[in-house]
């Protein structure tokens, strides 16, 4: 940590992991009431425990989003950061917001936190994603438009960099797409037209655009690679997921009411959204063989390397294989859809963020890297929540071309209901999954505190056994 | 390779190609804008009349209970309910065989298997989400979902 203000980002990287708990421990829940349908019925509803497992992954991406660029902005504009105590602040309301957002999701249902908080006046809430209550979507706008103003400062008054540039571009991106979840028609087709501006065009738009810039920051400060070679990379990048990603949104426009020229616009431009996603593979292992130095924080390393792997896996290649609009008429909204989500998600934008707060929070902790003990967990944490999300995407895609099978595809259609039952085997091998990635992040928590604890009693490891780093040789 | 393919490039590339795209992309939307009014059911929209009223309300009723975290709507929602969409049609074009399976739900649900939660809706609210799912059945979807099983 080379500026004080930097250590803002702690709190935030705390939070955006316990916010990732939470949001696990309801994937196993909805993973039960998929095969166990009455499971905490009434107390719980599906449609409950969706919600929560939706919303704190998108609250606790934007914290790790948050924290990563007051990591990184200060380091990268060579100043503290414009106002510590703002962060702090925005830190507070931003963690009360979403808590008590999803205590009222789970205490009173739907309708009356409806009532409660004034939908009337300017309904936004009851859409996929964005269900948190007009009031909780103000708070985010405030808490976004303070963090924009203090970073913003800290980049105009300090060295500008490419990798600090483009991280403002796409917050600033993600800022004003979020505007769009205010527009809400009763027209159904304009709804969903315009819902898709914030939701595409956060994940497939600006979103790549802070994913590129971490990745780049991370990998120029773990392999010492000239910044001018990673610049040019990040540039090209972030060309090729704008260009290929902005049009790419006519995929979601098939079959919600717009015209049909969207299926070959749509088609056309999505195919190529893989490009991007593979050019971030080519770059991480191109920088990671030219590294100039070996870090000492090996489990970064790894995980940067994996965010570019499965990004390329789940975005791109589980992405590609249903985007296709002759393809998608059969497979949209079916559980092809929902495989593609899981591991397009922990690929890019879990994975993204855990290799950030790999990364920073040795340093904020006054380390450069966690002892080999605590590395070894978090090397277990990443392989056993990789593998099991790579297999809930297998059964899900199993689940789904048999269900496209079965109600869509054959001569005898069957109803959904009946489908769901016969494909349940895949659920519950779905389920075992999830149990098996609580079990990878309940190995990253206890890395923490492993690392904390090999800090504190430094003679407790016999010298011999930490690795001497080969670039010091 | 670094000699001829430039930072400067790479970063004319990425605004040129972007704004480029951007100007695109709002000029599809322009034109889907114009190319909506044929196909979005709006002349059904009207709150001068009865039908456009209930709509409203039915859409507002939708969002109020979250019917979108167990079904799809137009295949867009979650995949642990069936598609609603094409549910008019599926029910035979009777709005009468919606209210009545909507009112139907066990309020503590049926053991074991997955069941809509009992909302206590009003005769008039179930009418205005009907007629909400029939206006969404006659949305120019080009021909989507593939069969009537959603």
């Amino acid at each position: 940590m080379k500026y004080k203000s930097q250590a803002v980002a702690k709190p935030y990287f705390i939070a955006a992991i316990g916010l990732f708990l939470a949001q696990v421990i309801f994937g196993i829940v909805l993973g039960i009431q998929y095969v166990v349908g009455d499971f905490l019925f009434p107390e719980i509803p599906f449609n409950v425990a969706r919600m929560v497992h939706t919303n704190t992954l998108i609250v606790w991406l934007l914290m790790g989003f948050m924290g990563a660029a007051y990591y990184l902005i200060p380091e990268e504009s060579e100043r503290e950061l414009y106002a510590p105590w703002l962060a702090h602040l925005m830190f507070w309301i931003f963690l009360i917001a979403a808590a008590l957002t999803v205590i009222g999701y789970l205490a009173v249902p739907y309708a009356r936190l409806a009532e409660i908080t004034g939908n009337d006046i300017l309904p936004t809430m009851g859409r996929e994603f964005l269900e948190q209550p007009t009031i909780t979507k103000v708070g985010i706008v405030i808490v976004a438009l303070a963090f924009l103003f203090n970073i913003g400062m800290t980049v105009l008054k300090g060295r500008k960099t490419v990798v600090s540039l483009v991280m403002l571009i796409g917050l600033v991106g993600l800022a004003v797409f979020f505007l769009f979840s205010f527009y809400n028609p009763t027209n159904l087709v304009l709804d969903k037209f315009y819902w898709w501006w914030v939701v595409h065009l956060w994940v497939e738009g600006v979103w790549e655009l802070i994913m590129g810039a971490m990745l780049a920051f991370v990998l120029i400060k773990t392999t010492g690679v000239d910044r001018e070679v990673v610049e040019k990379w990040l540039y090209i990048i972030i060309a090729m997921a704008l260009i290929t990603g902005i049009i790419g949104t006519g995929h979601h426009y098939y079959w919600i009411g717009a015209p049909e020229y969207w299926h070959w616009w749509g088609s056309i431009f999505s195919a190529l959204e893989p490009l991007p996603f593979f050019m971030m593979t080519v770059f991480a292992f191109n920088m990671v063989n030219q590294r100039r130095r070996n870090h000492p924080n090996k489990a970064a390393v790894l995980w940067a390397l994996g965010t570019a792997v499965l990004a390329f896996l789940g975005a791109g290649v589980w992405g590609f294989l249903h985007t296709l609009a002759p393809v998608n008429y059969y497979t949209h909204g079916s559980q092809i859809t929902a495989a593609h989500g899981h591991l397009a998600f922990y690929g890019a934008y879990v994975l993204i963020n855990i290799t950030m707060i790999s990364y920073a929070m040795p340093l904020l902790n006054g380390r450069e890297a966690n002892s080999m003990r605590s590395q070894v967990l978090e090397m277990w944490a990443f392989w056993l929540m990789s593998i099991s999300m790579v297999f809930i995407t297998l059964f899900l895609t199993a689940a789904g071309i048999l269900q496209i099978f079965l109600q869509r595809y054959t001569e005898t259609p069957l109803p959904f209901m009946v489908v769901q039952d016969k494909v349940a085997l895949f659920y519950w091998l779905r389920v075992l999954s999830g149990v098996v990635f609580l079990g990878g992040l309940g190995a990253y928590i206890a890395s923490f505190f492993v690392a904390a604890h090999d800090a504190k009693h430094p003679q407790a490891i016999e010298a011999g056994k930490v690795q001497p780093n080969p670039a010091a040789v | 390779m670094a000699q001829v393919f430039t930072k400067s490039m790479a970063r004319n590339i990425f605004y040129g190609g972007s704004v480029f795209f951007i100007l695109l992309f709002l000029a599809l939307t322009l034109d889907t804008s114009f190319a909506l009014p044929e196909r979005d059911q709006r002349h059904q929209l009207d709150l001068s009349t009865e039908v456009g009223q209930r709509i409203a309300k039915g859409k507002e009723l939708w969002e109020h209970n979250n019917c979108i975290g167990c079904h799809t709507l137009l295949g867009e929602g979650a995949y642990f309910a069936p598609e609603l969409g094409n549910v008019y049609t599926r029910f035979g074009n009777n709005k009468e065989a919606i209210k009545a399976y909507i009112q139907s739900r066990p309020p503590m649900g049926i053991p074991g298997r997955r069941s809509m939660p009992q909302f206590n809706f009003s005769n008039e609210e179930l009418d205005a989400i009907a007629e909400f799912l029939k206006y969404s059945s006659e949305i120019n979807t080009a021909g989507w979902p593939p069969n009537i099983q959603g």
